[in-house]
Parts: structure tokens; C-alpha cells; sequence
């Protein structure tokens, strides 16, 4: 579903990312952690297509098209979707009327029907009751006044509405206390699925207690320098990131 | 020492003033102030952008137009009725078309007790000394240009009075309709509205055109509101793509009143619009709230003056702009607390917002203030609109262009939301929404 093969990205004249290669396939959870400044943000920026992320080599390819040459709207409509690491507070933007609008601009770009308000309530109220929030989130504005748990739940409650094939989930787990994050991970559980892969960027191990992944990579210096199944994550926790990038010799400069 | 050369458009409303036979020309005082004024006007002409008032807006291109005075077909070119509603709104209603008074557009049937409601030149044949502080102004400041002009040359426009105690549940209609003539005309309207102690009264002011023209209609409007009257005035300025419009419009609160105004400016391509406001008794409150929303080669300028000069008095001014194209807007407002005005509680709030590389706002809060124990605060800013809300909205599908749209009504939308008339505020958002660009 996912192939990404060597790819280069830098931003502001920097280079992040140094020859990346992952693929994930449908049903599949990868978990993608790494440092600060290993370029995990960097990751989720380019394939969401946000401005000021230039890639230099390499490929992304989705559903055997090139992810990197779509607009970000396209993507979100070929199954792209990004849970972001700080949602923007858009004052004056009706939550409801936001999602719906997303929804029915896909669908649109898909060839599919629009969804009435009708249509559209009844599937708000199904996915309400699978992520287990209130509705009074629905009225406000889009994030405005959110608390950071009720941010990354807003993130998490647009994916299941918006049913993406591939969900990109940036730090979700960054600034919540151990109630929120239960309920985040309650929320991606729930939308695992045979035909939705996910990848998982995160820092720490936690997140992974309650989201069991299927393969855990460590990105360091813009490329991943190990993978494994969830245990590594468990390794990783014990012996710190220094433990995989010690091993490393371009990382180390011990080739030197 | 010659003669300076007359602008064209100096010129042609000498013409129109010399043949103009204007209501209550027998009514000395009134003759007197025309005639002062129009002299004033002859003499100085229109000013330039080194005064002040003017700085941001030049008439150099008007100046060289010339103007037909008033429309004598007025009384007969053709309107559609089901244009001119809005609403909400279909109590009592005074319909001018080029600036000329047409009872048969119009609602006065059933006035409701208290109200007085009727146009200025059948107020003038009878007793029009309640009208004589009014209409005998001279204005000698001379950004003031147009209002001299129209005080020189208006012969209708709305005489409003509400009396003590007396609340008016249906608000009135005032509407002016611009209507394509055989050439470029000007039109000038005066009006007076006064509300008794105690009473209450809302007002929709609604300028639309029924086709393409480029006349120039000028409007000068007296408000008082005497103690403890409120009035609550919307303005809905949907006037013709590419006509002038200047309004000059002046509210004195006496003790316990409050104003609340609206404005949403939309149509014509030189708008001005001054508003003088004066809280003249203690405890008085005046509000703002105006949206602007411009295109192509749109200039729009706003010049708000609201003086404080009694005690524990309130002003709150919101104001958002938005512009694209070419366009221009300009929002200047001045608040002055006097000497003595304690309590005084004063904000502005100007924010604004960019589509363009080739649109300009500017924008310009001023506070003087010469009293003690006074709380003020203004803010005035000029943006773009937020990338990363934008980046948000797209990664969620939703399409560049409208993204666009959606972000700029949100700057906008919250302004009218104090409006209680919800059907008017639902329009106005409407409004508001079929001009903002790619929506």
C-alpha cells in the first residue's frame, strides 16, 4: 500500500531525512521512533504534503501512485490521513461543518455521493459511539478551547469518520496524561482493520502498551537503522536510543 | 491674479445648485445655511490627500467627473418590490431610488403610535423648526467636503422621531436603490432621527442598485438619542459596482442611551463612510460592528470619531476587513476621552485581512485621552491567512480554494453575532458569504 524507497527530504536547507525505505502494507501497524531531531515529524510532513518540506530523492509510492506529485487535499482523498502532533485551533470554523465538508469534498474527489446532513449525522453519532466522546465537542469551533487530550481525540475521531487507508499519527501520545492517551489508543484500536494501515511516529515506548504494533523501526539521523516486532520497543526502553545508534558506525563516525 | 481653473466636478454641482429648486427654499434659516454651505464648497473645492481626513483616499478622479444633477425620472423607473426585502424586516419603510422619495416603494400606512416617520421634504412644508438645529449646520472643517455639499444640496432624505417611552418593536426599513439613468447622476439625502428619553427603535439602512451605474450619492444622517433611548441601527451597503457612496453620519448619546451599529459594507467602488459619535451623558454606551469585504479595484474608507465626554461611558468598536484584487480599504479610528469623562471604558479592535499581493488595508486606531481613571485598549492588525490552518484543512480534503473561503468567512463571522434579529444577522452572513472571493 505504502512503499517508500530512499527518500532524501530537507527543510530550510537542511537535510532531515537520508534515504528512508519502509513499506506498509493494509492491516498492518508499523511504529516509527526515534530521538528528537531523527526527522519522525519530518516523515509525516512530506507524506501529508505540507509546504516547506522539499524532497530531493527517493519515491513515495500509494496504492501504486506517487503520493509526493498529489495536492494534500488529494491525498487525504486517496486514503491519506494525518493525525497531527499540534491540531490548529481554527476559530469561527464549525467543527460538524468542517468534517462534513472534508467528507463531502473527498467523496466528491472520488466520484462518490455527498453526503446530506441527515446521512452525515447518523454516521457522526456511530463514530461518536465507537470513540466514546461527547457531542458537545461537535458544536465548537474547529479545536478552539480544546484541552490537549480533547485535541488528539478530535484527531483521532475525524479518522473515523474520514476512514483513511493509511493513518499517519504524529506524537499523538505528546502531552497527554495516562487517561488520555488510554483513550486515544481505545479510539486507534477500534479502527484497526484488515484493509487500514497505520504508522505510528512516536518518542516513547508508552504509546506501544496500548497499541500493540506489528514492526518497530528506529529512525536516526533521517534513516532507519533497525527494525523489529514490538519487542524492540521494549529493548529500546531498557537501553535508550544510544543503545541502536552506538551500533551504528555512520552514526557513531567509528568508520571514520 | 487669475481665477484657479474649477474641477469638472466642482463645475457641474454649481450647475446642479443653480437650477435646483429644493423643499423649503421659502424657509429662511434653511436657504441661509444652503447657501453658506454651497459657497463653502465653491471655495474650497475638493481637498487633497495632504489633509488628514483624506490621506488615504484620494478624489483626484473624481474631481474630473462631472454630474448630472438629480434624476427627474426617478418617481417612475421601474423596481422590483421583492428586491428591495429583507428578512425579518417588513414593518414601516421608506424607499428613495436616486435620491428621490417614492411613496409607492414605500410603507407608511400604519405607523405605530409614537412614531413619526416621514420624508424630509413633506417635513419641510409644515413645521420645521424641530428640524432647524439640524439642518442649519455649516460645516467648516474641511474634510467635511461632502457633507457641505450635501447640506447645500439635499432636498430629501428620512425625518425620523420615536417619542419618550415609546418602543418600536418592527424596525424601520430605509432603503436607497441606485437605478441606471442617461448619464452619471448625483444624489444627496439628509436625514434626522431623534429618539426620546427612554424609547427604543431599530433601523436597517439598505443601499443596493437595481443594475450597473456610477452615480454618486452622498448622505448626511443626524442621530440623537436622548436618555436612556437605545437604538439599534444596521447598515447593509450593497450599493452598485461602480458608484460613489459617502455617508456622514453623526450620533450624540445623552445619559443612558445606547447605540448599537452594524455595518457591513459590500458594493460600490468609493465608498466613504465617517461616523462621529459623541457620548455626551454619563453612562451612555455606543457599539460597533462592522465587516468589510472588497474586491477588484474596491476603495473603501472608514473614519470613525467617538468622543467620550461624560462620565462611565462606553464604546466597543469590532471591526474585520477583508480585501483582494486591487482593492483598498482604510479604517481609521480615533477615540478621545475628554477632560472629566472618568470611567470612561474605550476599545477599538480593527483586524484585517490580505487575499491579495496588490490589495492594501490600512488601518490606524488613535486614542487621546485626557481624563484620569480611563480604561482603553485598542488593536489593529493586517494579515494573511494562517498556513497552518490552511495545510490543516487540506489534509483533511478540503480543496485549496475553498479552504480559502471557509477560513475567511471564520474571520469575519463573529462579528454580527450580537445582532438579536436572527433572520437579518442569518442574511447578513449570506451577504458576507457570496462576496467573499472563491466562495
Amino acid at each position: 500500500m505504502l512503499k517508500i524507497e530512499n527518500l532524501h527530504a530537507r527543510v530550510e536547507g537542511k537535510d532531515i531525512l537520508k534515504g528512508l525505505t519502509l513499506t506498509v502494507n493494509p492491516g498492518e501497524v508499523h511504529a516509527i521512533m526515534g530521538p528528537n531531531g531523527a526527522g519522525k515529524s519530518t516523515l509525516g510532513n512530506v507524506l501529508s504534503g505540507r509546504d516547506g518540506y522539499e524532497v530531493t530523492a527517493g519515491s513515495v509510492s500509494f496504492n501504486g501512485i506517487d503520493l509526493l506529485a498529489l495536492e494534500p487535499e488529494e491525498r487525504a482523498a486517496a486514503g491519506v490521513f494525518l493525525a497531527f502532533q499540534y491540531p490548529v485551533e481554527i476559530p469561527g470554523v464549525n467543527n460538524t461543518y468542517f468534517l462534513r465538508a472534508a467528507l463531502n469534498a473527498q467523496r466528491k474527489r472520488r466520484g462518490e455521493k455527498e453526503l446530506d446532513s441527515m446521512q452525515f449525522l447518523k454516521l457522526v453519532r456511530e463514530k461518536l459511539k465507537i470513540m466514546q466522546i461527547s457531542d458537545e465537542l461537535l458544536h465548537r469551533a474547529v479545536n478552539e478551547g480544546f484541552s490537549g487530550g480533547e485535541k488528539k481525540r478530535n484527531e483521532i475521531f475525524q479518522m473515523a469518520v474520514l476512514e483513511p487507508q493509511l493513518a499517519i499519527l504524529d506524537e499523538t501520545d505528546s502531552g497527554l496524561d495516562i487517561d488520555a492517551l488510554k483513550q486515544v489508543a481505545q479510539g486507534v484500536n477500534a479502527l484497526r482493520s484488515t484493509e487500514r494501515g497505520f504508522l505510528l511516529i512516536t518518542h516513547y515506548q508508552r504509546l506501544l502498551d496500548y497499541i500493540e504494533p506489528d514492526f518497530v523501526h528506529v529512525l536516526a539521523d533521517g534513516r532507519i537503522v533497525e527494525s523489529g516486532d514490538k519487542t524492540l520497543a521494549l529493548k529500546l526502553e531498557e537501553h535508550g536510543y544510544a543503545w541502536v545508534t552506538d551500533k551504528d558506525p555512520a552514526l557513531t563516525g567509528a568508520s571514520a | 491674479m487669475s481665477e484657479p481653473q474649477r474641477m469638472p466636478f466642482v463645475e457641474s454641482l454649481l450647475e446642479a445648485a443653480a437650477q435646483a429648486r429644493l423643499p423649503g427654499s421659502n424657509i429662511g434659516w434653511l436657504d441661509a445655511a444652503r447657501r453658506e454651505n454651497l459657497e463653502a464648497f465653491a471655495a474650497a473645492g475638493l481637498p487633497d490627500t495632504r489633509m488628514e481626513a483624506w490621506k488615504y483616499t484620494a478624489l483626484r478622479a473624481l474631481g474630473q467627473r462631472r454630474f448630472a444633477p438629480g434624476d427627474a425620472q426617478a418617481s417612475s423607473r421601474d423596481v422590483d418590490a421583492a428586491a428591495l426585502a429583507l428578512p425579518g424586516v417588513d414593518g414601516p419603510a421608506l424607499v428613495f431610488v436616486n435620491g428621490v422619495f417614492r411613496a409607492d416603494l414605500s410603507r407608511l400606512e400604519t405607523l405605530p403610535a409614537g412614531l413619526n416617520l416621514r420624508p424630509l421634504s413633506q417635513a419641510l412644508q409644515g413645521d420645521a423648526e424641530p428640524l432647524r438645529f439640524a439642518l442649519s449646520r455649516h460645516y467648516r472643517e474641511g474634510g467635511d467636503v461632502f457633507a457641505r455639499l450635501n447640506a447645500a444640496l439635499a432636498g430629501d432624505g428620512v425625518v425620523l422621531q420615536v417619542a419618550a417611552g415609546v418602543k418600536i418593536a418592527q424596525p424601520v426599513q430605509l432603503v436607497f436603490v441606485g437605478a441606471p439613468a442617461e448619464g452619471d447622476l448625483a444624489w444627496h439625502v439628509r436625514h434626522v432621527i431623534e429618539l426620546g428619553e427612554g424609547a427604543e427603535l431599530a433601523v436597517v439602512e439598505h443601499h443596493l442598485a437595481t443594475a450597473a451605474h456610477q452615480h454618486l450619492g452622498t448622505q448626511v444622517m443626524d442621530i440623537v438619542l436622548r436618555k436612556g433611548a437605545q437604538l439599534r441601527h444596521v447598515t447593509l451597503q450593497d450599493a452598485a459596482e461602480g458608484s460613489t457612496l459617502v455617508r456622514h453620519n453623526s450620533v450624540q448619546l445623552d445619559a443612558q442611551a445606547q447605540a448599537m451599529l452594524y455595518v457591513l459594507e459590500l458594493g460600490g467602488s468609493l465608498v466613504r463612510h465617517d461616523l462621529h459619535a459623541t457620548l455626551a451623558g454619563d453612562q451612555s454606551r455606543l457599539d460597533t460592528r462592522g465587516v468589510f469585504v472588497l474586491q477588484g479595484r474596491q476603495h473603501i474608507d472608514t473614519q470613525m470619531a467617538i468622543r467620550h465626554q461624560a462620565l462611565n461611558t462606553a464604546s466597543e468598536s469590532v471591526w474585520r476587513g477583508v480585501a483582494d484584487g486591487r482593492s483598498r480599504g482604510v479604517i481609521r479610528g480615533a477615540i478621545v476621552v475628554a477632560q472629566g469623562a472618568d470611567g470612561s471604558d474605550a476599545s477599538l479592535s480593527s483586524k484585517n485581512l490580505l487575499l491579495s499581493g496588490q490589495a492594501e488595508i490600512d488601518t490606524k486606531p488613535e486614542l487621546e485621552i485626557y481624563a484620569d481613571e480611563v480604561k482603553a485598549a485598542h488593536g489593529a492588525t493586517v494579515g494573511q491567512l494562517d498556513e497552518r490552518s490552511l495545510f490543516y484543512l487540506r489534509s483533511r480534503g478540503i480543496p485549496l480554494t475553498e479552504a480559502r473561503s471557509m477560513l475567511t468567512a471564520a474571520f469575519c463571522r463573529a462579528v454580527f453575532d450580537s445582532l438579536p434579529d436572527e433572520n437579518l444577522r442569518e442574511h447578513l452572513y449570506q451577504q458576507l458569504m457570496a462576496h467573499l472571493p472563491s466562495a
